[in-house]
This record gives structure tokens, C-alpha cells and sequence, in this order.
């Protein structure tokens, strides 16, 4: 199977992608400890086995697999438990282990029917049935029923749906920054400083409001003019700039 | 060979997946089931020996397939390609889903140990498991059975076909309560 590479060339945690691939699980990785320290699975010596099932994560630096450190605090849980002191005879005790050990006996009988199954379909897969693959059988087109009225009706629906034909009126730019311009300098040459509704008048439109603007911004671009607002929302003060300040 | 046979022989022939009883009786509505039954006894034995291909009792139904001897030919001859092998996690999901039908995903996480929603909606996707029911639980969750193409890529007649799990070596058993030992 392909499996998409996670994490290859990201440098330092390599080997997890394949080490996963290996493991299907935590509890695949504690059966493999176990199996391989040939001790007795309904008497986990758990200290042991919590160790090196830490040491492996570590190594194989699974230690982003969310899965592998839950088990890996759950056995360190229950080798805290083991090592409480319980009274003799003490009925009520509960061997810790006892929910992972019924798991993982639960999880060795998985890997039993896993190896079954894939036998099976091993020897399925030598078998091959017919490739032929039918193609849905297809409903015989129902017969037309429609008269003149109908049709009308339809090709008047499909008519209204036709949209307005799109038209795009390009109008000439309506601004007038020239003129606005012509004005400001006009303005200039009279007085050292003026205000802002001198250079748009009172009953100014938008386009003048925007073409008078461009133009002070413009002129002030150019140094012509030095803008400025004495205070929020206040009128703006146009000034003429001295020779130094446009140097 | 009898009428019935040669048209159950046709109609196996044509189809490209397991037919069940129901779908062969179908053909021929004045035959009782039994008929069908043994004319595809009959149609299997003259499939016995002599032929390349033999009608086999798989997924609730029956198929003509291939000998298992002509597999590497066939393949080889690229004539028809092996399905690719199930990952182990595919297999585990499928080994807990078969046993435990209907079966939630929390169940089947907790047995497996890990997270199993992807590789479930890719059986799902794969037709191999559906949802079968909702559960009782909180949020009545949606328990997933195996359908007949699981049995189909296993070449297991139906569900009983599967080991019985008295028969594995590991027997599911409660472990032995620490106090009856003491």
C-alpha cells in the first residue's frame, strides 16, 4: 500500500513514517515487547514493560502519535498503582493491570483473525471472476407528451429567463482635475493661505469635492502647497509652500 | 445438461459479480428453489475437474472464477490484475467489525487502540463495511456492519464461514481476578 510520507526529508524525525507502518498501534507495539521478552501476558511485569515501551517511542520518535503517549501515561499510571503498598488480604484490591491485559488479549485475538483474513483474501486474489462489469441498465426514454400549449409555454418561460443584453456605457471621466487645479493655483497667487470650502465653494458636488482633492494632493505632491487640518473633522488649511520648504 | 442448468450457466457467465439463490431463481419463476439449488450442484460438478474455471460458492451467492493455478499466467498475461493487498489496520478494523456487528467507531478505537475514523470511511468507501443501524448510546452512534463484497474479497461464503473464535489459539477470556488466586 502506499502510504502518503509524512515528515520524509523534514530531517531529525525520520523513521517515524516506517516505524508507524510497522505498528499498526500501541497495543501492537506492547504485544511485540512482550513477545520478544517472552513474559507472561496476564502477569505483565508492567515496571519493565512501561520502560521500554518508553524507551521505543523514544527512539522510533513516535512521540507525535497522540496514540502511543496516551498508553505510554497509562502505563506509567498503573506502575505507580503497583507500587502503593496494599494491605494482606485485602479483598478489595484491584490488579491494575487487569483492564490492560484483558485489552491486550482482546487485541492478540485481532491480530489472530487479521492473519486469517489476509490469508483469505490472499487466496481470493488468485482467483479471478468475469472483469465484465454491466453498465447500468438504462430506463427506456419515457414517451413525449407535450401539445402546441405546452411548448408556447415552455419556450415563453425560457424567453423571460434570456437576460437584458448587457451594456456597458462608458462614460467620459467626469473629473476635473485640471480645472480644479487652475483654480487652486489662481487661488495661490493671491493669498498665502486659504481654506478648503474657498477652493470647493458651498454647493459643491461630489466630482468637485474629488477633483479639488486630487488636484491639493497633486499640488502638495509637487510641493506647491502645504496641507493641513488644525483639527479632527476641522476644514482643511491650504498654504502656500515657501521656497525653502519645497527644496 | 439440463435446461435450468445451461441458463443458470449463462446467467453466471454474464455477471461479473457472486449471484445469491434469490437472483438465479429469478430467472425462471416455475422453479422451486431447490431445483436452482441443485441444478447449480450439478453445473459446479460439471465445472469439476476439466475446466479452467469452476463455480464457487462465495458471498451469499455463486461465481464462476478462475483456477487458482492460472493465477500468475493470467496475471502475467496482464489479462486481469490481483486487487492489492489490505493494510493490517484494514484488516483489524475489518476482523473487529466482523465479529462485533453492529459496531460503533469508540468500540472499534478502543479495541484497536488508536484512532480508526480513516481507515473506516475508507471501508466504507471500498463497500467492505455500511452503516447498519444507529446505536442506543449518547448521540446515537452509527453502527457499522460487513456487506457482501467483504465476503467476496475474502472468498468466504458468508459470515459463518469465518473462524470460530473458540478456535483461535488466543481464546478472548476475562483474566483470572487477582483474589481467587490468593
Amino acid at each position: 500500500m502506499t502510504v502518503p510520507t509524512l515528515n520524509q526529508g523534514g530531517g531529525g524525525g525520520g523513521g517515524f513514517v516506517v516505524e508507524l507502518e510497522k505498528f499498526s498501534g500501541p497495543l501492537d507495539l506492547l504485544l511485540h515487547l512482550i513477545k520478544e521478552d517472552e513474559v507472561d501476558i496476564t502477569d505483565l511485569p508492567i515496571a519493565k514493560i512501561a520502560d521500554q515501551f518508553l524507551s521505543v517511542i523514544q527512539d522510533l520518535g513516535l512521540n507525535q502519535a497522540a496514540d502511543y503517549l496516551e498508553m505510554a501515561a497509562r502505563l506509567l499510571r498503573i506502575k505507580a498503582q503497583m507500587l502503593l503498598p496494599r494491605r494482606l488480604g485485602d479483598d478489595e484490591w484491584e490488579d491494575p493491570r487487569a483492564e490492560l491485559v484483558r485489552r491486550l488479549l482482546e487485541y492478540q485475538q485481532i491480530r489472530e483473525l487479521v492473519d486469517w483474513l489476509g490469508r483469505a483474501a490472499d487466496v481470493k486474489a488468485e482467483r479471478f471472476g468475469r472483469g465484465y462489469e454491466a453498465p447500468p441498465p438504462d430506463a427506456p426514454p419515457a414517451p413525449l407528451q407535450i401539445d402546441l400549449n405546452d411548448l408556447l409555454a415552455a419556450a415563453e418561460r425560457v424567453i423571460a429567463l434570456i437576460p437584458e443584453p448587457m451594456l456597458h456605457r462608458v462614460v467620459p471621466r467626469p473629473l476635473d482635475v485640471e480645472g480644479a487645479t487652475a483654480r487652486i493655483t489662481a487661488l495661490l497667487a493671491e493669498r498665502e493661505e486659504f481654506g478648503w470650502l474657498e477652493v470647493v465653494g458651498k454647493q459643491a458636488t461630489i466630482v468637485d469635492v474629488l477633483s479639488a482633492f486630487i488636484a491639493l494632493l497633486e499640488l502638495a505632491k509637487r510641493s506647491a502647497v502645504t496641507l493641513s487640518q488644525p483639527e479632527p473633522f476641522g476644514p482643511m488649511v491650504i498654504k502656500r509652500a515657501t521656497p525653502h520648504e519645497a527644496a | 445438461m439440463q435446461p435450468l442448468t445451461k441458463l443458470l450457466e449463462a446467467a453466471l457467465f454474464a455477471a461479473s459479480r457472486p449471484l445469491t439463490l434469490e437472483e438465479l431463481g429469478s430467472l425462471d419463476s416455475t422453479v422451486a428453489e431447490e431445483a436452482v439449488l441443485s441444478a447449480l450442484t450439478e453445473l459446479r460438478a460439471t465445472y469439476g475437474e476439466e475446466h479452467g474455471v469452476e463455480l464457487v460458492e462465495i458471498a451469499e451467492g455463486w461465481q464462476f472464477l478462475t483456477r487458482r493455478e492460472y493465477a500468475e499466467t493470467i496475471e502475467r498475461a496482464q489479462f486481469a490484475l490481483r486487487p492489492r493487498r489490505l493494510s493490517p489496520a484494514a484488516l483489524e478494523t475489518l476482523a473487529i467489525i466482523a465479529y462485533r456487528q453492529p459496531v460503533g467507531r469508540l468500540e472499534v478505537d478502543e479495541i484497536r487502540g488508536v484512532d480508526s475514523g480513516a481507515v473506516m470511511d475508507k471501508l466504507v468507501e471500498r463497500g467492505l463495511i455500511e452503516v447498519v443501524t444507529r446505536g442506543e448510546g449518547l448521540g446515537r452512534p452509527l453502527l457499522y456492519g460487513t456487506t457482501p463484497p467483504f465476503l467476496e474479497i475474502l472468498g468466504l461464503k458468508d459470515l459463518e464461514d469465518l473462524p470460530r473464535l473458540e478456535e483461535l489459539s488466543v481464546a478472548l477470556r476475562r483474566p483470572t481476578p487477582v483474589e481467587e488466586e490468593e
